[in-house]
Protein backbone atom coordinates (compact mmCIF):
# COMPACT_ATOMS: atom_id res chain seq x y z
CA UNK A 1 0.00 0.00 0.00
CA UNK A 2 1.70 3.37 -1.38
CA UNK A 3 -0.15 5.47 0.97
CA UNK A 4 1.83 6.85 3.80
CA UNK A 5 0.60 6.09 7.37
CA UNK A 6 -1.04 9.44 8.81
CA UNK A 7 1.34 8.16 12.20
CA UNK A 8 3.69 5.95 12.99
CA UNK A 9 3.98 3.96 16.64
CA UNK A 10 7.41 4.66 16.72
CA UNK A 11 9.91 5.87 13.93
CA UNK A 12 13.16 3.48 13.90
CA UNK A 13 16.46 5.23 12.53
CA UNK A 14 20.02 6.15 12.54
CA UNK A 15 21.71 8.91 14.31
CA UNK A 16 25.16 8.97 12.53
CA UNK A 17 28.20 11.10 14.03
CA UNK A 18 30.32 12.90 11.04
CA UNK A 19 32.36 13.84 14.42
CA UNK A 20 33.29 10.72 14.77
CA UNK A 21 33.29 8.08 11.36
CA UNK A 22 36.36 7.87 10.45
CA UNK A 23 35.41 6.31 6.57
CA UNK A 24 36.71 2.48 7.07
CA UNK A 25 33.61 1.36 5.04
CA UNK A 26 33.29 -1.86 7.38
CA UNK A 27 29.47 -0.61 7.27
CA UNK A 28 29.26 -0.88 3.75
CA UNK A 29 31.08 -3.86 3.69
CA UNK A 30 28.21 -5.68 7.02
CA UNK A 31 25.54 -4.08 5.06
CA UNK A 32 26.36 -6.17 1.85
CA UNK A 33 27.23 -9.23 3.55
CA UNK A 34 23.85 -9.34 5.71
CA UNK A 35 21.83 -8.11 2.93
CA UNK A 36 22.98 -10.54 0.24
CA UNK A 37 22.90 -13.97 2.41
CA UNK A 38 19.66 -13.24 3.99
CA UNK A 39 16.27 -12.91 2.93
CA UNK A 40 15.56 -11.27 -0.65
CA UNK A 41 17.36 -11.00 -3.82
CA UNK A 42 21.00 -10.82 -3.19
CA UNK A 43 22.98 -7.17 -3.80
CA UNK A 44 24.46 -8.44 -7.06
CA UNK A 45 28.13 -7.44 -8.53
CA UNK A 46 28.68 -7.27 -12.25
CA UNK A 47 32.20 -7.52 -13.60
CA UNK A 48 33.62 -8.19 -9.96
CA UNK A 49 36.97 -8.74 -11.26
CA UNK A 50 37.07 -7.38 -14.77
CA UNK A 51 37.91 -3.50 -15.48
CA UNK A 52 34.87 -2.03 -14.37
CA UNK A 53 33.37 -4.00 -11.37
CA UNK A 54 29.84 -2.33 -9.91
CA UNK A 55 27.38 -3.33 -7.68
CA UNK A 56 24.42 -2.78 -5.48
CA UNK A 57 24.48 -1.20 -2.35
CA UNK A 58 22.58 0.09 0.48
CA UNK A 59 25.13 1.84 2.38
CA UNK A 60 27.60 4.01 0.75
CA UNK A 61 30.38 6.45 2.40
CA UNK A 62 31.21 9.69 0.53
CA UNK A 63 33.57 11.96 2.03
CA UNK A 64 33.56 15.79 1.45
CA UNK A 65 35.88 18.60 2.15
CA UNK A 66 34.69 21.56 3.80
CA UNK A 67 36.44 25.24 2.92
CA UNK A 68 35.83 27.56 5.85
CA UNK A 69 36.12 31.34 4.81
CA UNK A 70 39.51 31.13 6.78
CA UNK A 71 41.86 28.46 8.13
CA UNK A 72 42.34 25.46 6.98
CA UNK A 73 39.31 22.57 5.14
CA UNK A 74 38.24 19.96 6.97
CA UNK A 75 37.75 16.49 5.52
CA UNK A 76 34.05 15.13 6.91
CA UNK A 77 33.32 11.34 5.45
CA UNK A 78 29.88 10.93 5.28
CA UNK A 79 27.61 7.64 5.27
CA UNK A 80 24.06 7.60 3.11
CA UNK A 81 22.02 5.08 3.51
CA UNK A 82 17.95 5.19 3.08
CA UNK A 83 16.84 7.78 5.82
CA UNK A 84 13.60 6.13 6.07
CA UNK A 85 11.63 9.49 5.78
CA UNK A 86 8.34 10.17 7.16
CA UNK A 87 7.17 11.87 3.76
CA UNK A 88 8.55 9.30 1.80
CA UNK A 89 8.39 10.61 -2.10
CA UNK A 90 9.69 7.33 -3.25
CA UNK A 91 6.58 5.62 -1.45
CA UNK A 92 3.83 7.33 -3.24
CA UNK A 93 4.99 7.05 -6.26
CA UNK A 94 5.67 3.84 -6.47
CA UNK A 95 2.74 2.16 -8.67
CA UNK A 96 2.23 -1.58 -8.60
CA UNK A 97 2.24 -1.61 -4.21
CA UNK A 98 5.84 -2.92 -3.90
CA UNK A 99 6.82 0.10 -1.96
CA UNK A 100 5.53 0.45 1.54
CA UNK A 101 6.18 2.37 4.63
CA UNK A 102 5.22 0.50 7.74
CA UNK A 103 2.40 1.48 10.52
CA UNK A 104 4.27 -0.33 13.51
CA UNK A 105 8.21 1.68 13.46
CA UNK A 106 7.97 3.49 10.30
CA UNK A 107 10.62 1.67 8.48
CA UNK A 108 10.09 2.11 4.27
CA UNK A 109 10.67 -1.49 2.74
CA UNK A 110 9.99 -3.24 -1.02
CA UNK A 111 8.15 -5.80 -1.47
CA UNK A 112 10.24 -7.63 -4.41
CA UNK A 113 7.58 -9.99 -5.30
CA UNK A 114 5.46 -6.77 -6.54
CA UNK A 115 8.17 -4.40 -8.16
CA UNK A 116 7.81 -3.93 -11.53
CA UNK A 117 11.54 -2.51 -11.88
CA UNK A 118 10.39 1.07 -13.55
CA UNK A 119 13.00 2.34 -11.33
CA UNK A 120 10.17 5.92 -10.47
CA UNK A 121 10.85 5.37 -6.63
CA UNK A 122 14.97 5.74 -6.89
CA UNK A 123 13.69 8.84 -9.23
CA UNK A 124 11.66 10.03 -6.38
CA UNK A 125 14.41 9.53 -3.91
CA UNK A 126 16.40 13.02 -3.45
CA UNK A 127 19.25 11.18 -1.46
CA UNK A 128 20.11 8.03 -4.08
CA UNK A 129 18.81 5.50 -1.16
CA UNK A 130 17.41 3.13 -3.79
CA UNK A 131 19.23 0.83 -6.24
CA UNK A 132 18.08 -1.07 -9.27
CA UNK A 133 19.98 -4.66 -8.81
CA UNK A 134 20.92 -5.45 -12.07
CA UNK A 135 20.54 -9.07 -11.66
CA UNK A 136 17.22 -9.50 -10.15
CA UNK A 137 15.61 -6.18 -11.88
CA UNK A 138 14.16 -5.53 -8.57
CA UNK A 139 14.57 -2.04 -6.26
CA UNK A 140 16.90 -2.51 -3.21
CA UNK A 141 17.15 -0.33 -0.17
CA UNK A 142 17.98 -0.14 3.11
CA UNK A 143 15.59 -2.39 5.10
CA UNK A 144 17.13 -1.07 8.52
CA UNK A 145 17.86 -4.77 8.97
CA UNK A 146 14.71 -5.30 9.48
CA UNK A 147 15.42 -9.10 10.01
CA UNK A 148 17.75 -8.41 12.92
CA UNK A 149 16.29 -5.91 14.80
CA UNK A 150 13.33 -8.16 16.08
CA UNK A 151 15.46 -11.99 15.17
CA UNK A 152 14.96 -13.87 18.70
CA UNK A 153 17.27 -15.77 17.15
CA UNK A 154 20.51 -13.57 17.36
CA UNK A 155 21.60 -12.51 20.61
CA UNK A 156 20.20 -9.57 22.02
CA UNK A 157 23.34 -7.17 21.52
CA UNK A 158 22.99 -8.17 17.56
CA UNK A 159 19.57 -6.98 17.11
CA UNK A 160 20.64 -3.83 15.64
CA UNK A 161 21.27 -3.04 12.36
CA UNK A 162 24.40 -4.34 10.59
CA UNK A 163 26.02 -1.36 10.04
CA UNK A 164 25.65 -0.27 13.46
CA UNK A 165 26.90 -3.36 14.78
CA UNK A 166 29.94 -2.97 13.23
CA UNK A 167 31.25 0.29 13.37
CA UNK A 168 34.44 0.53 15.02
CA UNK A 169 34.16 4.32 15.96
CA UNK A 170 30.81 4.08 17.32
CA UNK A 171 29.51 6.59 15.00
CA UNK A 172 25.90 4.94 13.98
CA UNK A 173 23.26 4.67 16.49
CA UNK A 174 20.06 3.12 16.06
CA UNK A 175 16.62 3.70 18.00
CA UNK A 176 13.07 5.09 18.19
CA UNK A 177 13.46 8.67 16.84
CA UNK A 178 9.82 9.35 18.15
CA UNK A 179 10.20 9.04 21.85
CA UNK A 180 12.15 12.31 23.38
CA UNK A 181 13.79 10.30 25.97
CA UNK A 182 15.42 7.78 23.67
CA UNK A 183 19.40 7.43 23.59
CA UNK A 184 19.38 9.06 19.96
CA UNK A 185 16.80 11.45 20.59
CA UNK A 186 18.82 13.18 23.30
CA UNK A 187 21.51 12.65 21.14
CA UNK A 188 20.30 14.88 18.47
CA UNK A 189 19.11 17.00 20.96
CA UNK A 190 22.19 17.69 22.49
CA UNK A 191 24.48 17.55 19.27
CA UNK A 192 22.23 19.59 16.83
CA UNK A 193 21.41 16.64 14.89
CA UNK A 194 20.36 18.46 11.34
CA UNK A 195 18.33 16.69 8.54
CA UNK A 196 19.80 16.28 5.09
CA UNK A 197 18.01 18.38 2.30
CA UNK A 198 15.30 19.32 4.26
CA UNK A 199 14.12 21.77 1.47
CA UNK A 200 12.72 18.43 -0.25
CA UNK A 201 10.02 18.03 2.46
CA UNK A 202 10.97 14.47 2.87
CA UNK A 203 11.30 14.71 6.81
CA UNK A 204 13.77 12.27 7.06
CA UNK A 205 13.43 9.79 10.45
CA UNK A 206 17.89 9.11 10.39
CA UNK A 207 19.18 12.57 11.74
CA UNK A 208 23.04 13.57 11.14
CA UNK A 209 24.99 15.05 14.11
CA UNK A 210 27.44 17.93 12.88
CA UNK A 211 31.43 17.21 13.30
CA UNK A 212 32.44 19.10 16.52
CA UNK A 213 34.10 22.63 15.91
CA UNK A 214 37.75 21.86 15.76
CA UNK A 215 40.94 23.65 17.69
CA UNK A 216 41.45 27.34 15.84
CA UNK A 217 44.25 28.27 13.58
CA UNK A 218 47.59 28.85 15.02
CA UNK A 219 47.36 32.75 13.42
CA UNK A 220 44.60 33.48 15.90
CA UNK A 221 46.06 31.29 19.22
CA UNK A 222 48.41 32.98 21.69
CA UNK A 223 51.15 30.54 21.12
CA UNK A 224 53.99 31.01 23.85
CA UNK A 225 56.90 29.54 22.23
CA UNK A 226 56.32 31.10 19.02
CA UNK A 227 57.85 34.30 19.53
CA UNK A 228 61.12 32.62 20.39
CA UNK A 229 61.40 30.45 17.00
CA UNK A 230 60.53 33.35 14.75
CA UNK A 231 63.58 33.61 12.40
CA UNK A 232 65.78 36.44 13.33
CA UNK A 233 66.73 38.12 9.71
CA UNK A 234 65.07 37.67 6.88
CA UNK A 235 68.14 37.76 4.74
CA UNK A 236 70.42 35.07 4.12
CA UNK A 237 73.88 35.12 5.56
CA UNK A 238 77.16 33.91 5.19
CA UNK A 239 78.17 31.83 1.45
CA UNK A 240 74.60 31.19 0.92
CA UNK A 241 73.70 35.51 1.03
CA UNK A 242 76.82 36.22 -0.85
CA UNK A 243 75.65 33.44 -3.40
CA UNK A 244 72.51 35.25 -3.72
CA UNK A 245 73.57 38.78 -3.76
CA UNK A 246 76.07 37.85 -6.74
CA UNK A 247 73.39 36.24 -8.66
CA UNK A 248 71.21 38.86 -8.45
CA UNK A 249 73.39 41.10 -9.57
CA UNK A 250 73.83 38.74 -13.10
CA UNK A 251 71.19 40.07 -16.14
CA UNK A 252 67.92 38.99 -15.77
CA UNK A 253 68.89 38.29 -11.64
CA UNK A 254 66.48 40.80 -10.87
CA UNK A 255 63.19 41.47 -11.45
CA UNK B 1 19.39 10.95 -16.77
CA UNK B 2 20.34 8.29 -19.23
CA UNK B 3 17.48 9.15 -22.24
CA UNK B 4 16.27 5.27 -22.73
CA UNK B 5 15.34 5.32 -25.85
CA UNK B 6 11.55 3.46 -25.17
CA UNK B 7 10.85 6.41 -22.77
CA UNK B 8 11.54 9.16 -25.55
CA UNK B 9 9.33 6.88 -28.44
CA UNK B 10 6.51 5.84 -25.95
CA UNK B 11 5.63 9.27 -24.18
CA UNK B 12 6.02 10.82 -27.67
CA UNK B 13 4.58 8.61 -30.21
CA UNK B 14 1.69 7.59 -27.34
CA UNK B 15 1.39 11.51 -26.81
CA UNK B 16 0.54 12.39 -30.64
CA UNK B 17 -1.47 9.09 -30.97
CA UNK B 18 -3.67 10.17 -28.21
CA UNK B 19 -3.51 13.95 -29.25
CA UNK B 20 -5.07 12.42 -32.75
CA UNK B 21 -7.75 10.68 -30.76
CA UNK B 22 -8.84 13.88 -29.07
CA UNK B 23 -9.17 15.66 -32.44
CA UNK B 24 -11.29 12.34 -33.95
CA UNK B 25 -13.42 11.93 -30.49
CA UNK B 26 -14.74 15.64 -31.41
CA UNK B 27 -15.64 14.70 -34.82
CA UNK B 28 -12.75 16.68 -36.27
CA UNK B 29 -12.36 15.71 -39.15
CA UNK B 30 -16.39 14.01 -39.13
CA UNK B 31 -14.97 10.94 -41.41
CA UNK B 32 -16.18 7.93 -41.16
CA UNK B 33 -15.57 4.41 -43.33
CA UNK B 34 -12.22 3.44 -44.52
CA UNK B 35 -11.04 7.25 -43.93
CA UNK B 36 -11.85 7.08 -40.65
CA UNK B 37 -10.65 3.78 -40.23
CA UNK B 38 -7.23 4.94 -41.57
CA UNK B 39 -6.64 8.07 -39.25
CA UNK B 40 -7.90 5.32 -36.44
CA UNK B 41 -5.13 2.58 -37.25
CA UNK B 42 -2.82 5.57 -37.08
CA UNK B 43 -4.09 6.85 -33.92
CA UNK B 44 -4.01 3.35 -32.01
CA UNK B 45 -0.56 2.16 -33.62
CA UNK B 46 1.06 5.11 -32.33
CA UNK B 47 -0.70 5.16 -28.55
CA UNK B 48 -0.78 1.32 -28.46
CA UNK B 49 3.06 1.01 -29.53
CA UNK B 50 4.42 3.94 -27.61
CA UNK B 51 2.13 2.13 -24.37
CA UNK B 52 3.71 -1.15 -25.54
CA UNK B 53 7.08 0.47 -25.64
CA UNK B 54 7.32 1.71 -21.97
CA UNK B 55 7.05 -2.05 -20.84
CA UNK B 56 11.14 -2.62 -22.48
CA UNK B 57 12.32 0.09 -19.88
CA UNK B 58 10.84 -2.40 -17.09
CA UNK B 59 13.84 -4.65 -15.19
CA UNK B 60 11.03 -6.87 -13.88
CA UNK B 61 8.04 -6.70 -16.60
CA UNK B 62 6.47 -10.10 -15.14
CA UNK B 63 4.79 -7.69 -12.35
CA UNK B 64 3.96 -5.04 -14.93
CA UNK B 65 -0.04 -5.75 -14.38
CA UNK B 66 -0.22 -4.96 -10.37
CA UNK B 67 1.04 -1.53 -12.12
CA UNK B 68 -2.68 -1.46 -11.79
CA UNK B 69 -3.32 -1.02 -8.37
CA UNK B 70 -2.27 1.93 -6.86
CA UNK B 71 -4.27 4.58 -8.49
CA UNK B 72 -4.77 6.58 -5.17
CA UNK B 73 -1.19 8.04 -4.96
CA UNK B 74 0.35 7.25 -7.89
CA UNK B 75 0.58 8.90 -10.88
CA UNK B 76 2.12 5.86 -12.93
CA UNK B 77 -0.79 4.02 -11.96
CA UNK B 78 -3.16 6.17 -13.24
CA UNK B 79 -1.70 6.54 -16.12
CA UNK B 80 -2.21 2.93 -16.48
CA UNK B 81 -6.08 3.46 -16.10
CA UNK B 82 -6.48 6.41 -17.76
CA UNK B 83 -5.05 4.68 -20.77
CA UNK B 84 -6.68 1.51 -20.94
CA UNK B 85 -10.25 3.88 -20.38
CA UNK B 86 -9.26 6.67 -23.11
CA UNK B 87 -8.28 3.21 -25.50
CA UNK B 88 -11.82 1.56 -24.28
CA UNK B 89 -13.52 4.89 -24.93
CA UNK B 90 -12.15 6.29 -28.19
CA UNK B 91 -12.73 2.13 -29.34
CA UNK B 92 -16.64 2.36 -28.94
CA UNK B 93 -16.60 5.83 -31.14
CA UNK B 94 -14.58 4.36 -33.27
CA UNK B 95 -16.52 1.22 -34.39
CA UNK B 96 -19.71 3.62 -34.68
CA UNK B 97 -18.30 5.64 -37.40
CA UNK B 98 -16.38 3.01 -39.39
CA UNK B 99 -19.04 -0.13 -39.16
CA UNK B 100 -21.90 1.82 -38.83
CA UNK B 101 -22.09 5.30 -39.73
CA UNK B 102 -23.10 6.87 -36.79
CA UNK B 103 -21.36 9.41 -34.37
CA UNK B 104 -21.89 8.77 -30.67
CA UNK B 105 -21.09 12.15 -30.11
CA UNK B 106 -21.22 12.17 -26.08
CA UNK B 107 -18.84 9.20 -26.04
CA UNK B 108 -16.42 10.51 -28.38
CA UNK B 109 -16.16 13.49 -26.56
CA UNK B 110 -15.63 11.41 -23.44
CA UNK B 111 -12.88 9.82 -25.25
CA UNK B 112 -11.31 13.22 -26.19
CA UNK B 113 -11.19 14.05 -22.50
CA UNK B 114 -9.97 10.76 -21.28
CA UNK B 115 -6.92 11.01 -24.13
CA UNK B 116 -5.88 14.52 -22.96
CA UNK B 117 -6.22 13.01 -19.24
CA UNK B 118 -4.11 9.65 -20.34
CA UNK B 119 -1.10 12.85 -22.00
CA UNK B 120 -1.45 14.92 -18.45
CA UNK B 121 -0.96 11.66 -15.87
CA UNK B 122 2.06 11.14 -18.37
CA UNK B 123 3.16 14.58 -17.79
CA UNK B 124 2.67 13.74 -14.07
CA UNK B 125 4.59 11.20 -13.75
CA UNK B 126 7.66 13.79 -14.43
CA UNK B 127 6.38 16.92 -13.05
CA UNK B 128 6.14 14.95 -9.53
CA UNK B 129 9.27 14.22 -9.29
CA UNK B 130 10.78 17.14 -6.44
CA UNK B 131 14.14 15.81 -7.00
CA UNK B 132 14.87 16.85 -10.59
CA UNK B 133 14.46 20.60 -10.35
CA UNK B 134 14.04 21.04 -14.19
CA UNK B 135 11.04 18.75 -14.64
CA UNK B 136 8.98 19.92 -11.10
CA UNK B 137 7.56 22.75 -12.18
CA UNK B 138 3.77 23.66 -13.97
CA UNK B 139 4.99 23.99 -17.60
CA UNK B 140 5.80 20.36 -18.06
CA UNK B 141 2.15 19.12 -17.65
CA UNK B 142 1.03 22.76 -20.21
CA UNK B 143 4.02 21.29 -22.92
CA UNK B 144 3.14 17.65 -23.06
CA UNK B 145 -0.53 19.11 -23.17
CA UNK B 146 0.10 21.43 -25.67
CA UNK B 147 2.30 19.24 -28.10
CA UNK B 148 0.04 16.48 -28.28
CA UNK B 149 -2.86 18.62 -29.27
CA UNK B 150 -0.94 20.34 -31.70
CA UNK B 151 0.55 16.89 -33.23
CA UNK B 152 -2.80 15.69 -33.61
CA UNK B 153 -4.50 18.42 -35.33
CA UNK B 154 -1.89 18.16 -37.47
CA UNK B 155 -2.42 14.40 -38.04
CA UNK B 156 -5.94 15.11 -38.41
CA UNK B 157 -5.70 18.16 -40.74
CA UNK B 158 -7.16 20.72 -38.51
CA UNK B 159 -5.18 23.19 -40.06
CA UNK B 160 -6.42 26.33 -38.13
CA UNK B 161 -6.77 24.78 -34.76
CA UNK B 162 -2.52 23.10 -36.12
CA UNK B 163 -1.84 26.50 -37.28
CA UNK B 164 -2.65 28.14 -33.11
CA UNK B 165 -1.59 25.32 -31.50
CA UNK B 166 1.71 25.05 -32.68
CA UNK B 167 2.96 28.38 -31.67
CA UNK B 168 1.27 27.91 -28.58
CA UNK B 169 3.36 24.57 -27.87
CA UNK B 170 6.36 26.72 -29.28
CA UNK B 171 5.95 29.23 -26.15
CA UNK B 172 5.12 26.60 -23.59
CA UNK B 173 8.78 24.40 -24.88
CA UNK B 174 10.95 27.96 -24.78
CA UNK B 175 9.23 28.82 -20.86
CA UNK B 176 9.98 25.57 -20.18
CA UNK B 177 13.58 25.37 -21.19
CA UNK B 178 13.83 29.13 -19.85
CA UNK B 179 12.07 28.38 -15.77
CA UNK B 180 14.06 24.67 -16.13
CA UNK B 181 17.26 26.62 -16.64
CA UNK B 182 16.68 28.70 -13.58
CA UNK B 183 15.53 25.88 -11.60
CA UNK B 184 18.59 23.71 -12.55
CA UNK B 185 20.79 26.52 -11.06
CA UNK B 186 18.85 27.69 -8.65
CA UNK B 187 20.21 27.81 -5.23
CA UNK B 188 17.19 25.27 -3.80
CA UNK B 189 19.26 22.35 -3.30
CA UNK B 190 23.24 22.41 -3.09
CA UNK B 191 26.50 20.09 -1.60
CA UNK B 192 25.78 22.31 1.37
CA UNK B 193 21.96 21.59 2.08
CA UNK B 194 22.61 18.16 0.73
CA UNK B 195 25.30 17.14 3.12
CA UNK B 196 24.41 19.77 6.38
CA UNK B 197 27.61 20.73 6.45
CA UNK B 198 27.09 24.28 4.96
CA UNK B 199 27.28 26.25 8.23
CA UNK B 200 31.13 25.45 8.23
CA UNK B 201 32.16 26.50 4.42
CA UNK B 202 31.85 25.52 1.08
CA UNK B 203 31.62 21.90 0.15
CA UNK B 204 33.20 19.88 -2.33
CA UNK B 205 32.93 16.14 -2.76
CA UNK B 206 36.78 15.09 -1.67
CA UNK B 207 36.67 11.12 -2.17
CA UNK B 208 33.50 9.83 -4.24
CA UNK B 209 32.27 6.02 -2.58
CA UNK B 210 33.83 3.98 -4.66
CA UNK B 211 36.10 3.93 -7.89
CA UNK B 212 33.25 2.31 -10.20
CA UNK B 213 30.15 4.08 -11.46
CA UNK B 214 26.74 2.81 -10.02
CA UNK B 215 23.04 2.30 -10.94
CA UNK B 216 22.24 6.15 -9.48
CA UNK B 217 25.39 7.36 -11.84
CA UNK B 218 24.04 5.34 -15.02
CA UNK B 219 20.85 6.41 -14.29
CA UNK B 220 20.33 9.78 -12.92
CA UNK B 221 23.57 11.37 -13.61
CA UNK B 222 24.05 10.72 -17.04
CA UNK B 223 25.52 13.39 -18.96
CA UNK B 224 26.11 12.89 -22.76
CA UNK B 225 25.04 15.35 -25.39
CA UNK B 226 24.55 18.33 -22.80
CA UNK B 227 27.09 20.17 -24.05
CA UNK B 228 25.09 19.73 -27.73
CA UNK B 229 22.10 21.42 -25.45
CA UNK B 230 22.04 24.41 -27.36
CA UNK B 231 22.22 23.20 -31.28
CA UNK B 232 19.81 20.65 -30.20
CA UNK B 233 17.28 23.03 -28.93
CA UNK B 234 17.37 25.14 -31.85
CA UNK B 235 16.86 22.34 -33.96
CA UNK B 236 14.21 20.81 -32.14
CA UNK B 237 12.13 24.28 -32.08
CA UNK B 238 12.63 24.66 -35.86
CA UNK B 239 11.37 21.20 -36.37
CA UNK B 240 8.71 21.15 -34.09
CA UNK B 241 7.16 24.16 -34.19
CA UNK B 242 8.60 26.69 -37.17
CA UNK B 243 8.65 24.39 -40.15
CA UNK B 244 5.31 22.69 -39.57
CA UNK B 245 4.07 26.44 -38.79
CA UNK B 246 5.45 27.72 -42.40
CA UNK B 247 4.15 24.80 -44.18
CA UNK B 248 0.84 25.08 -43.27
CA UNK B 249 0.85 28.55 -44.66
CA UNK B 250 1.60 26.82 -47.81
CA UNK B 251 -2.06 26.20 -49.82
CA UNK B 252 -3.29 23.13 -48.42
CA UNK B 253 -2.00 19.43 -49.73
CA UNK B 254 -1.97 15.95 -48.11
CA UNK B 255 1.60 15.70 -48.94
CA UNK B 256 2.53 19.00 -47.57
CA UNK B 257 0.33 18.19 -44.41
CA UNK B 258 2.43 14.90 -43.64
CA UNK B 259 5.69 16.56 -44.35
CA UNK B 260 4.71 19.12 -41.55
CA UNK B 261 3.53 16.09 -39.41
CA UNK B 262 7.04 14.10 -39.95
CA UNK B 263 8.87 17.49 -39.13
CA UNK B 264 7.00 17.86 -35.55
CA UNK B 265 7.59 14.30 -35.13
CA UNK B 266 11.11 14.21 -35.46
CA UNK B 267 11.12 17.67 -33.55
CA UNK B 268 8.86 16.45 -30.60
CA UNK B 269 12.01 13.62 -30.17
CA UNK B 270 14.24 15.83 -29.75
CA UNK B 271 12.31 18.05 -27.01
CA UNK B 272 12.16 14.87 -25.61
CA UNK B 273 15.57 13.42 -25.65
CA UNK B 274 16.83 17.18 -24.31
CA UNK B 275 14.09 16.48 -21.28
CA UNK B 276 15.33 13.59 -20.27
CA UNK B 277 19.28 14.18 -20.94
CA UNK B 278 19.16 17.38 -19.01
CA UNK B 279 17.26 16.45 -16.43
CA UNK B 280 19.64 17.06 -13.45
CA UNK B 281 18.89 15.01 -10.69
CA UNK B 282 19.70 16.23 -7.17
CA UNK B 283 21.49 12.99 -5.52
CA UNK B 284 24.12 14.41 -8.54
CA UNK B 285 25.18 16.78 -5.45
CA UNK B 286 26.22 13.50 -3.51
CA UNK B 287 28.77 13.14 -6.54
CA UNK B 288 30.26 16.23 -6.82
CA UNK B 289 28.31 17.32 -10.05
CA UNK B 290 25.15 19.25 -10.68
Amino acid sequence: MTQLPEHTERSLGLVIDLDTCVGCHACVVACKGWNTETHGAPLSDTDPYGAAPEGTFLNRIHSFEVQPEAGPAQLVHFPKSCLHCEDAPCVTVCPTGASFKRAEDGIVLVNEDDCMGCGLCAWACPYGAREMDAAAGVMKKCTLCVDRIYNTNLPEEDREPACVRTCPAGARHFGDLSDPASDVSRLVAERGGMDLMPEQGTKPVNKYLPPRPRDSWPEEQSDTLAPFLAPVTEEAGGFLGWLDRALEQLPGGRA
Amino acid sequence: MHPAPSVILFSTLSGLGLGLMFWLGLGLPAVTGWSAFGLYFIAYALAVGGLMLSAFHLANPKNAPKAFSQWRTSWLSREAWAAVIALLAVAVHAIGVIFFDTRLAVIGAIGSALALLTVLTTSMIYTQIRAVPRWNQVTTPILFLTLSLAGGALLAGQVTAAAMLLPLAGIAQLVHWHIGDARARGPDSTPESATGLGGKGRVRLFEPPHTGSNYLLHEMVYRIGRKHALRLRVFAIVLMVVAPALLLIVPFSPLILALAALSHLAGVLASRWLFFAEAEHVVGLYYGQR
